[in-house]
């Protein structure tokens, strides 16, 4: 049963300091529901993604109390929580229960409010999503544990701290022009390079920023939108998971994100496509080593060659195979709980032709998010054709 | 910190670090594991680690979690055993390491019952 996508949108990203995690994520759901031309009493299932809410906010639960004050009281509604990757697990989940034919209608989508508390106390909170006792303990933080990846990467691949910058400098200018996007100002090499460090060899632009967002898509069984004559242009083709050791010092080679590519060539195959059928990619680019090591996972550059695709524009909008279109994690922002739907949002108006950064035509693409530093990977491939 | 942890940093303080490899297919790993993760059985016995291992990465830290916040800028490595288990812990006795170079492992008690790994340099 082929899953349409009916309606996406994503809030501003960046500072809303007199929002929070209910009324933010209550904005994005009902723009998402206006795409759609649906009311919020169609939704039979809410899957939402939310990471450090708990933490906070002091608030669990969340699944229900979005369901709530979205009004979709008598919704089924579920938090989905895989670190980074929480969207698109919940986009994986609706997409599941209408493709299994247990909903017609399905709001997925994620929200993360972290200006609400302090640096320390977010820092800490997003430190759960490494291993307690072997990394954080030992003082390890989340650029610290991407630096580590980056230095074993650049000894191993001859890779400098220029190449690296070049994905940042790509994303930035990508950003200028995202409306959303928390960052819309360009960055050089040079700058990248001198901003303060943060884990050897990462400085700050390497980095991506402390975010307030949600986003949200609604998902409709092919069926629904026929009878309910939605005008659908996109539909969701396939969905890959997988997982790895939490702890990166057990994986056999620190430099590689093997749940990643797993995750890739199961979405690929379920959707019927390889790598070289896909036009345009938004994946997660936390830091910039993470974007070279992801295009190199989902198979679009051989390992060890992807410090090649900012450098060389092959990840340019215009390039072979365009990147982050939005400005990725890196300028867009990163609403940890929200990022994989806010990926499936900028896929979705790539698809439909109406992104401000359009490539020409495209009618594959796909998200790739990461949980963690690669303790889990989930990939959704979307395609054009609606109904 | 978890008890399985506490006993984990105690071995090493104590001169006697562990590892846990499987008697089935030989995959190596670290407590508190029950399954090998390589071949699914249940057969991992505890043996004795070096005490000297090789720098596979590290990083120096100059923003961190508030529990380190204080001590910044810090390095930690992740190092790699003759056994083929790898460690993540901070550096001493100097600020920067070479990939490449050997370090000596050792367990520093931060509080009660709150441990950190330690590598220094060899030479």
């Amino acid at each position: 049963m082929t899953v349409q996508i009916a309606g996406v949108a994503s809030t501003e990203f960046g500072e809303h300091p007199d929002s929070s995690t209910r009324e933010l994520f209550t904005d994005a759901a009902l723009d998402a529901l206006d795409d759609a031309s649906l009311s919020v009493h169609d939704v039979e299932e809410l899957y939402a993604g939310n990471f450090i809410g708990d933490l906070t906010d002091d608030q669990a639960h969340v699944g229900a109390m979005l369901a709530d004050y979205i009004g979709a009281r008598e919704a089924a509604s579920m938090r989905t929580e895989s670190a980074c990757a929480s969207a698109s697990s919940a986009a994986r989940s609706g997409a599941q229960t209408i493709e299994a034919g247990d909903a017609d209608v399905a709001l997925v989508g994620g929200v993360e409010m972290m200006h609400a508390s302090g640096l320390g106390e977010v820092t800490d909170a997003l430190a759960n999503a490494a291993d307690n006792e072997y990394e954080n303990e030992a003082g390890l933080t989340f650029p610290g544990i991407y630096a580590l990846m980056a230095q074993a990467y650049m000894d191993e691949f001859d890779v400098t701290q220029e190449d690296l910058a070049a994905v940042a400098v790509k994303n930035y200018e990508n950003g200028v022009s995202n409306p959303i996007a928390q960052r819309q100002e360009e960055t050089d090499v040079e700058s990248v390079l001198e901003s303060p460090p943060v884990a050897t060899p990462l400085t700050l632009q390497d980095c991506c920023p402390i975010t307030d967002g949600a986003s949200a898509a609604v998902l409709v069984s092919e069926a629904y939108a026929d009878e309910h004559g939605l005008d659908t242009e996109v539909s969701f083709a396939g969905s890959g998971q997988s997982s790895d050791s939490l702890a990166l010092q057990d994986r056999p080679d620190i430099a590689r994100t093997r749940a990643a590519e797993r995750a890739a060539e199961d979405a690929y195959e379920r959707a019927g496509i390889t790598a070289g059928d896909v036009d345009v990619v938004e994946l997660h680019d936390c830091f910039t080593i993470a974007e070279i090591l992801a295009i190199e996972s989902l198979g679009f550059f051989e390992r060890g060659e992807g410090a090649r695709g900012a450098v060389d524009g092959e990840t340019a909008v215009d390039g072979r195979i365009p990147v982050n279109t939005s400005g990725g994690l890196l300028a867009k922002g990163h609403p940890v709980g929200a990022t994989g739907v806010a990926q499936l949002v900028e896929i979705t108006k790539q698809l439909e032709g109406r992104h401000p950064n359009q490539v020409d035509e495209p009618t594959i693409g796909l998200t790739h998010t990461v949980g963690g530093s690669g303790a889990s990977c989930v990939v959704n491939v979307l395609r054009t054709g609606g109904v | 910190m978890q008890p399985w942890f506490i006993e984990f940093a105690e071995a090493i303080d104590d001169g006697e670090p562990i590892y846990l490899a499987c008697e089935e297919c030989g995959q190596v790993g670290l407590p508190p594991r029950t399954v090998c993760p390589e071949c699914g059985t249940r057969t991992l016995e505890q043996r004795s680690l070096s005490e000297t291992a090789t720098v596979t990465s590290s990083t120096r830290i100059f923003s961190s979690i508030p529990e380190f916040a204080e001590e910044t800028p810090y390095t930690v490595a992740i190092a790699t055993f003759d056994e083929g288990v790898r460690l993540t812990g901070q550096l001493r006795d100097a600020d920067e390491v070479a990939l490449g170079e050997t370090v000596t492992v050792d367990a520093e008690e931060r509080g009660e019952d709150e441990w950190l790994v330690t590598f220094s340099p060899t030479d």
